[in-house]
């Protein structure tokens, strides 16, 4: 038999996809190589019960993958370092079914006009490929319209004054401000800054049959024990509902099985480990930034581009300790964010210059506060200084926090390409991660940081820090697990252009070299911007499978 | 009766962990539970199904069902990968396709018996001195003090709630959740 496409990976870009082309009548088959705990196994239409305010299961004990045993990734800085410098958890986004959308905490920002058209707007800069996107952001306005309707997303229009224009209001009003962010965005306006009411996939209302979120705040990392988070699994019982989706879970693609410039189907090795072939008219691949170009490399397509201009966000953290109480585990997570460090002002222009570069962009930051006390507990000593720190909480209950999630520069030297000699579970070689900042996210870093630290101390803060992910390097190279972006916001690795020479896939997610094989997760990303990728990902995705199906609107 | 670790072993562990979260006006990790959540690590695979991951969506401590005491059935993959993580490879080629993993059974072994059998009859501060001097074990230790200290009472500590009561957490609150005012207010 074969099917119309099969779809390679369950995450938001493979549900979004799933659910387009099942609107449209195709049928698909869902390849999923982790453990479906999102969908009810009796009806896949409905949502599982599995997920829990349990930290020891999400958060030390794998729940959502990959567990590094069995799916470890390697990475190193430079090749300086050899084969690799790490061997383990790596960029991990859950291997499972709903991928990152189950552990996201579900804020879902539009990116700008801009983010489209960096390379006309502000200009190259030495050692980065900025670049144009092949589509402007009115061509994907329509598919984020969509794409929030679907998932289902609460905001206020106009609370941003930095937002791209968009055609209606948000599905849902937004929901409850938490007590830390309504302290930090009051400091933050009093400074100049513009904080609102973060876009998030976590109703407010009920809506399409799914519960209000009822602020638990077990929220990033955590799969939503009620599905008031939306993305994706309000997409994929969509597509489960129309009878037209299988989704095969616990199975793993090794290979596309091409012929000349077509792909007839992939080759799978299901939960008994036998491998069988699935015949497909066509494949979508969306396994994520990592694990598509390692599927390509694995496949032998060989495009010198693909797994190149490799992205995360630079991560600025900045924390302040206050004297009173923030109860930041009341309430999902992050409930307001703020644009300004995404604009390019005189300010940014002049410490631009000063370091030698046409400008620096950094990137959303977020107001939030820390609300888990076995992570709390793990950074303090042990002994009788353990028992009243943690009854005083400096570094969860009493903190509050910015993650600026800086725009990382698109290049060439990083990459994602095959380990030489680290192998999965089934016997194939893993991802292998190169990566080390440009100097502009550092430089954008350090511009911005310290008017967050005003906000803090403006807020009441007895104590602050500052802090980077990767660390930035000192005079001395510090140890590879700190040069690991934590960043689970991938992106890149198989670019997007009208040009052969200079993408992978086409301006509609196609490989240039492969007419029935689409890509539609973030590896397409031309250039990161510095807002998380999940809406646009999905926007992406939703324009590529309406583009197979023969549109070029949302359905 | 401890499930895996010997009689000695249990009470040299227990001792250790007190020193690590000691009893003062709130209590330590032992009559919290801390040691058995360590020995129901190690023996996890001696129960069915194993104590890995506990089950959804609620625990019963604020409506719904007690469900969290009903733990998920693994797959062969997610067996293999605790069973290397938990016994070690053990020479089995299906486990060293990477190369040999030691295990967290015999890292407690070997790391409990380089505290000393006279290990719990010393005074508490020679007893840190040995904590301090077994640097990479007590680190492990403490690391899964502060799972059982702090993580859900399913998983053999956090007894009754108590390392959560000493520090004013509410843990796990589906289906309660917070109010909108609980959340906005200080």
């Amino acid at each position: 038999m074969t099917v119309d496409a099969v779809i390679v990976g369950s995450g938001p870009g493979g549900a979004t996809a799933a659910d387009v082309l099942t609107r449209a009548g195709w049928d698909v088959v869902i390849v999923e190589k982790g453990r479906n705990h999102l969908l009810d196994p009796d009806d896949l239409s409905k949502p599982a019960a599995d997920y829990s305010n349990d930290e020891i299961k999400f958060i030390d004990r794998y729940f959502l993958g990959p567990d590094p045993l069995i799916e470890p990734r390697t990475f190193r800085r430079d090749e300086e370092e050899g084969d690799h410098a790490y061997v383990g958890e790596v960029n991990s986004i859950p291997t499972t079914v709903g991928g990152g959308g189950t552990h996201a905490d579900g804020k879902v920002p539009r990116f700008r006009e801009e983010d489209f058209t960096l390379l006309t707007t502000h200009g190259a800069i030495d050692g980065a490929e900025v670049a144009d996107w092949p589509l402007t952001y009115d061509d994907l306005e329509p598919f984020y319209a969509e794409a929030e309707r679907s998932i289902g997303v609460a905001g206020t229009a106009g609370a941003n004054p930095f937002a791209a224009w968009r055609s209606g209001p948000y599905p849902m009003p937004s929901g409850a401000p938490m007590y830390g962010a309504l302290r930090s965005s009051a400091a933050a306006e009093a400074l100049g800054l513009h904080p609102y009411a973060a876009p998030t996939a976590a109703n407010s209302v009920p809506y399409n049959g799914r519960p209000a979120c009822n602020n638990c705040g077990f929220c990033a990392f955590f799969g939503c024990p009620i599905h008031a988070k939306g993305d994706p699994v309000a997409l994929l019982m969509r597509a489960m509902a129309s009878g037209r989706a299988e989704l095969l879970s616990e199975t793993f693609v090794s290979r596309l099985v091409t012929d000349g410039r077509r792909a007839t189907g992939v080759e799978v090795i299901g939960p008994d480990g036998a491998a069988r072939t699935i015949d497909a008219r066509h494949v979508v691949i969306a396994a994520g930034a990592v694990e598509t170009p390692r599927l390509l490399l694995l496949s032998g397509v060989d495009h010198p581009l693909v797994g190149r201009n490799f992205m995360v966000h630079f991560q600025t953290f900045v924390i302040g300790i206050f004297p009173e109480r923030l109860h930041g585990h009341k309430g999902r997570a992050v409930t307001h964010v703020h644009d300004d460090a995404v604009i390019v002002d005189d300010a940014a222009r002049a410490a631009a210059a000063e370091a030698g570069l046409p400008w620096i962009r950094g990137g959303l930051v977020e107001h939030g506060g820390p609300s888990l006390p076995i992570m709390e507990a793990k950074i303090y000593p042990w002994g009788t200084k353990h028992k009243s720190l943690m009854r005083s909480s400096p570094m969860r209950d009493r903190m509050w926090a910015f993650t600026m999630q800086g725009e990382d520069l698109p290049q060439l030297t990083n990459r994602v390409d095959l380990d030489p000699t680290v192998r999965d579970v089934r016997g194939f070689p893993v991802a292998r991660v190169t990566y080390k900042p440009h100097r502009h996210e550092i430089v954008a870093s350090a511009h911005h940081a310290p008017r967050l630290v005003r906000v803090l101390e403006d807020m009441g803060a007895t104590w602050t820090m500052t802090s980077t992910s990767p660390l930035v390097e000192g005079e001395d190279r510090r140890g590879a697990l700190s040069a690991i972006p934590m960043s689970r916001h991938v992106m890149g690795t198989t670019r997007m252009g009208e040009d052969p020479r200079t993408s992978v896939v086409d301006p509609q997610g196609r490989i240039h070299s492969l007419d029935n094989v689409v890509v539609a997760d973030s590896s397409v990303f031309v250039t990161s911007a510095g807002y998380g990728p999940t809406l646009t990902l999905v926007a992406l995705a939703a324009r590529a499978a309406a583009a197979l199906a023969g549109r070029t609107t949302p359905g | 009766m401890p499930l895996f670790l010997t009689d000695d072993e249990f009470r040299t562990l227990s001792a250790a962990c007190d020193r690590l979260i000691p009893e003062d006006e709130t209590p330590g990790a032992t009559s919290a539970g801390v040691p058995d959540y360590i020995d129901g690590l190690l023996g996890a695979f001696l129960v069915d199904p194993p104590r890995i991951w506990a089950g959804g969506p609620t625990s019963g401590r604020h409506g719904g069902e007690a469900a969290f005491a009903r733990f998920h059935r693994l797959t062969t993959l997610d067996e293999l990968a605790w069973r290397t993580r938990i016994e070690g490879s053990r020479g089995l080629p299906e486990r060293e396709f990477n190369g040999p993993v030691e295990g967290l059974q015999e890292r407690y072994r070997s790391g409990l018996a380089a505290l000393g059998p006279d290990f719990c009859d010393l005074a508490p501060e020679d007893q840190d001195e040995r904590l301090r001097s077994n640097r990479r074990f007590t680190a492990l230790v403490y690391e899964h003090c502060c799972e059982g200290m702090y993580g859900a009472p399913e998983y053999g500590a956090n007894r009754d709630g108590v390392g959560w009561q000493s520090i004013e957490y509410p843990g796990d609150v589906q289906p309660r959740g917070w109010s909108d005012a609980e959340v906005a207010g200080p």
